[in-house]
This record gives structure tokens, C-alpha cells and sequence, in this order.
């Protein structure tokens, strides 16, 4: 098995750029023989995390620029994303399952990362996000209710 | 970026959108998919939808965002908007936001059909 591969870039604010950058990551983890169903967790998360960055951050402002790190060995994958923008209160972004939110057409991103990733946290104000999913990790745990 | 996002077929009263993205991800991607579902209902006056996700493999939550804005304004035109052929994965995707408790998920085509 390939020892571990890590990636570390800075783009502008800028979506395509930041899809990119995910296919880039995704690379790495088919270099290392992740499941599919990794890949999807993954690329899933970093979708939701580079967007967060690039839009609610930097505020697509093509001046500020958003790093990416990732690190990607055999047993798991560790991905920072940090944006140049205010930061914001992770918990006070309400919860996009209660009645009074289901309906709306945003606020879902950081939710999906929680039920994917085995740990995410939002550093340094909010400007900084560190995902980590392992290999072959259970989540997300579905529960069928209906 | 005028290529067609979306295929459209005619089952009898029922308007049948099928996704033509495997990773329907890219926000410009996404924008254009909201204008041709939304241009259904506004402007062809459709209220009898199917949309069909038989070749999805991918889906961010922007891409929900749509769906849920489609859904409120079939709802407020009289209509009905079921989705089908759901993969695995994107299931979980509608379990995980609790969207599935919201919008009409069904089975097949035939399954979505009959709810019509």
C-alpha cells in the first residue's frame, strides 16, 4: 500500500476551482483504494465544506482565497479547509430538520458533513474547518423511522 | 452551458424530468437544473411531475435546496411533484435531512406514476 499522499493547495473563491480541488482529493483516495462508499462520504463533505468556505466565508470574493490540506493515508482521511472570511458560530446554525426550518432551500451542508464524517470542527472563529472520515468508517447511520 | 440538464417526457397527463448529471454538484450546474425544473411549472404550466433520478450518483445539499423549492411551488400551483429511482446512497442523503418526511419519494417510474 502507497504511503500516505497529501495535497495542499490555495485557490481563489471560485467553485469550479474548488470542484477541482475535490477531484483532486478523491484521486488520492482512489490511490489508496478507498471504497466507494468512502468516496461518496468524502465527496459529499467536501463539497458541502469547500462551498461553506468559498461562498458563506469569502463571500465568492474572488480576492480572498480558500487552503486546502488534506491527508490521506491507509487508515484515514484528514482534510482542513480554511477561507479569509469573519468566521461564524457553528451552533448557531439552526437546525435544518425542525419544523420551522425543513422547508427552507439552504442551511443543510454542515448537518450532512456531521452524519458523514467521524469528526468535523469548525476552529479558529469558524474560518477554519478539519474533516476526518476512516477508512471504511459506519457513518452515517440511517434510521429508518417510517 | 445551454446543454439540456434535464430530459422530458410526456406519460399521458404526467410530465417525466429525468436528471441527466451523474453529479449534480457544480453550483452553475445546479442553477441551470432549478431554471429548466422551475420553467416547467412557470412557464409550461406543468403540475403532474416525475422527476426521475435513475442516473444520480451524486448530490449536494444545494442540489436539495432546489428540489424543496420545486416541490413548494408545484405544491402552490395545484400539483404534484413525486421523485423516483433513488439510489442508495442519495436515500440517505433525503433520510439523513429528513426530507424524505417532505417530499414524495417512490420506487420506479411505474411507482411514481401511481400516485397520479
Amino acid at each position: 500500500m502507497p504511503a500516505a499522499s497529501q495535497l495542499n493547495v490555495q485557490i481563489p473563491s471560485d467553485t469550479t476551482e474548488g470542484l477541482a480541488v475535490q477531484e483532486q482529493i478523491i484521486a488520492l483516495m482512489e490511490k489508496h483504494e478507498y471504497s466507494m462508499r468512502d468516496i461518496f462520504a468524502m465527496r459529499l463533505s467536501l463539497e458541502e465544506g469547500i462551498t461553506n468556505a468559498i461562498k458563506h466565508g469569502n463571500g465568492n470574493d474572488l480576492e480572498k482565497k480558500v487552503t486546502v490540506f488534506a491527508d490521506v493515508s491507509d487508515e484515514k482521511l484528514r482534510v482542513e479547509v480554511t477561507d479569509e472570511g469573519e468566521g461564524f458560530v457553528p451552533e448557531a446554525v439552526p437546525d435544518p430538520t425542525d419544523d420551522n426550518f425543513i422547508e427552507r432551500a439552504c442551511g443543510r451542508g454542515l448537518m450532512l458533513m456531521r452524519a458523514y464524517l467521524n469528526f468535523v470542527e469548525y476552529s479558529e472563529g469558524g474560518t477554519r474547518l478539519t474533516m476526518e472520515r476512516e477508512r471504511n468508517s459506519e457513518l452515517p447511520i440511517i434510521e429508518d423511522d417510517d | 452551458m445551454s446543454e439540456q440538464r434535464i430530459d422530458i417526457e410526456e406519460v399521458g397527463s404526467v410530465t417525466v424530468a429525468r436528471f441527466l448529471d451523474k453529479k449534480i454538484l457544480d453550483e452553475a450546474n445546479i442553477d441551470k437544473i432549478g431554471q429548466e425544473l422551475f420553467g416547467l411549472v412557470e412557464q409550461d404550466g406543468r403540475t403532474q411531475i416525475v422527476l426521475d433520478f435513475s442516473l444520480v450518483e451524486y448530490l449536494s445539499s444545494a442540489a436539495l435546496g432546489k428540489l424543496i423549492t420545486m416541490h413548494k411551488k408545484v405544491t402552490a400551483a395545484g400539483g404534484k411533484c413525486a421523485l423516483c429511482n433513488i439510489q442508495k446512497d442519495i436515500m440517505d442523503v433525503f433520510k439523513i435531512t429528513q426530507l424524505h418526511k417532505v417530499l414524495t419519494l417512490c420506487g420506479d417510474l411505474d411507482d411514481a406514476l401511481s400516485k397520479f
